[in-house]
């Protein structure tokens, strides 16, 4: 069937994305998507950003020129310093990550399950994966945000009722942001709930791309950027 | 007789170094806080069926993954595709672009090298537990998931917890910014990743670094590493003395 209207860009997604950030909060974002998320970050809004690499409050991406080795982000990406950082260990890293001090990270997904599974690792046509942190962010961080385009350029559906690929974590993802809608998970088994659309399109023409049950929002609204 | 654990040469540091070895590779996967120096020196002696603990199992050369623009990568391919490693434990051993495969893709596809796959908590984790006298641990990481496949659970509190054990080396290879003689060691930024921790778990740590300096020249408010976990200490050349200018 034909999509009703346009799907959104990928930076359009870490819009949404960040307009769930709190200030204050401490936030781990994967690579991808989720990494477009810290240009999005709404005005008044302090974060604190933790990185598997080692690092605690970061700067932006670092220009062509003046990157160090010494100071990287997980997809290995330079940045710049800022006053107020701190570094640390792997050990260190992934004791904040599992011990629950993270207040938000932001992944991408290959499967999204009815009860919140996630499949982020490992991709079957290709044999072997990577696992990098993404198993010890999905238990530890106190909320898992996806952010995802809804379906891959092939079509077919990645938001499902029991995942098929290997699992990253079970029942841990709390929302789901993507191209066309952005999709509660209910705590306990309840399910997904729809409770924005992209514009020009509705529950209808979401539910047809989704292999998942969604139900509706009373609340129902057009997804809101700003 | 004053303690100094300086080794003259990188060929020297690895030396002993043996068929079978079991070697952690330091550093996150970029050129930040790996052992360039003491890779090659292993690759150079040219033992063979080791395994590797390390994040990666070497993705720096298809994508850059953490290289400046315009220098030849060297991490663990060096040692792949020399045919030296049986067996490698990491939590991201492959590339991140499907379509540019890294040298140990294409081994593992050949069926010449074995890999356990590790989230990069419990690596971290486990490496930590051999350095500190634990022989195995509980984490709900991969709980529920097939790299918990085969081992042991516990529920605490109604949530399951997955047993894993201790990871140790013959030999950890790891790289500092600064030693000093004794064998403090400090390290710069995000170069410190899986360092500090596989330097306790190792028999033996041979420390690459840019600058060895007199005890004391390491301000012991600002040891990140101390120097009882550290057995060899072996210094870059500068590049200006016919050194690799290397990140």
């Amino acid at each position: 069937m034909t999509d009703p209207a346009p799907r959104l860009g990928r930076e359009v997604i870490a819009m949404r994305v960040a307009r769930e950030f709190g200030d204050g909060e401490v936030v781990n974002l994967g690579i991808g998507i989720p990494t477009l998320c810290s240009d999005f970050v709404p005005p008044g809004v302090q974060l604190i950003y933790q990185s598997e690499s080692g690092l605690l409050n970061c700067g932006p991406l670092a220009g062509e020129d003046d990157g160090q080795v010494d100071l990287i982000n997980a997809g290995g990406q330079f940045l710049s310093p800022i006053p107020g950082m701190a570094f640390f260990d792997s050990a260190e890293a992934f004791a904040m990550i599992r011990g629950g001090h993270i207040d938000v990270t932001v992944l991408g997904a290959l499967q999204v399950s009815a009860t919140g599974d996630l499949a982020n690792w490992f991709l079957p046509a290709r044999g072997v994966g990577n696992v990098g942190g993404a198993m010890d962010l999905a238990v530890g961080a106190k909320r898992v945000i996806v952010a995802m385009e809804h379906n891959p350029r092939t079509g077919e559906p990645k938001i499902v009722p029991e995942c098929t690929y290997p699992l990253t974590g079970r029942g841990c993802v709390g929302l789901i942001v993507t191209d066309i809608a952005v999709i509660e998970v209910l705590p306990d088994g309840g399910g997904l709930r729809l409770i924005e659309h992209a514009p020009g399109w509705d529950a209808t023409s979401i539910q047809a791309v989704t292999e998942a049950a969604l139900t509706v929002s009373d609340d129902l609204t057009e997804m809101t950027l700003a | 007789m004053p303690i100094d654990k300086t080794v003259n040469s990188f060929d020297e540091a690895v030396s002993d170094i043996s068929d079978g070895s079991v070697v952690m590779i330091g550093g996150f996967g970029g050129a930040g806080g790996m052992p360039h120096l003491l890779m090659l020196a292993l690759r150079d002696l040219g033992v063979r069926n080791l395994t590797i603990i390390g994040n990666t199992a070497g993705i720096a050369a298809p994508t850059g993954f953490g290289w400046p623009d315009g220098v030849e990568p060297i991490d663990h391919a060096v040692l792949i595709e020399n045919g030296q490693i049986a067996k490698v434990i990491a939590s991201f051993p492959v590339s991140g672009s499907v379509s540019r495969p890294n040298a140990f893709e294409k081994a593992f596809r050949a069926g010449e090298i074995e890999l356990e796959l590790v989230p990069q908590g419990t690596l971290a984790e486990r490496m930590r537990a051999a350095g500190a006298g634990i022989p195995a641990f509980y984490t709900p990481t991969a709980a529920g998931t097939v790299l918990a496949e085969g081992k042991e659970t516990r529920e605490f509190d109604g949530r399951e917890y997955v047993l894993e054990h201790a990871l140790y080396a013959d030999y950890a290879l790891v790289r500092a910014k600064t030693a000093d003689t004794l064998g403090n060691l400090a390290y710069a930024g995000t170069s410190r990743t899986f360092n500090p921790t596989m330097a306790a778990a190792g028999r033996v740590t041979i420390v690459e670094v840019d600058e060895i300096v007199a005890p004391g020249g390491i301000d012991p408010e600002r040891v990140d590493t101390p120097s009882i976990y550290v057995q060899r200490i072996v210094a870059r050349p500068p590049a200006s003395e016919g050194g690799v200018a290397l990140p």
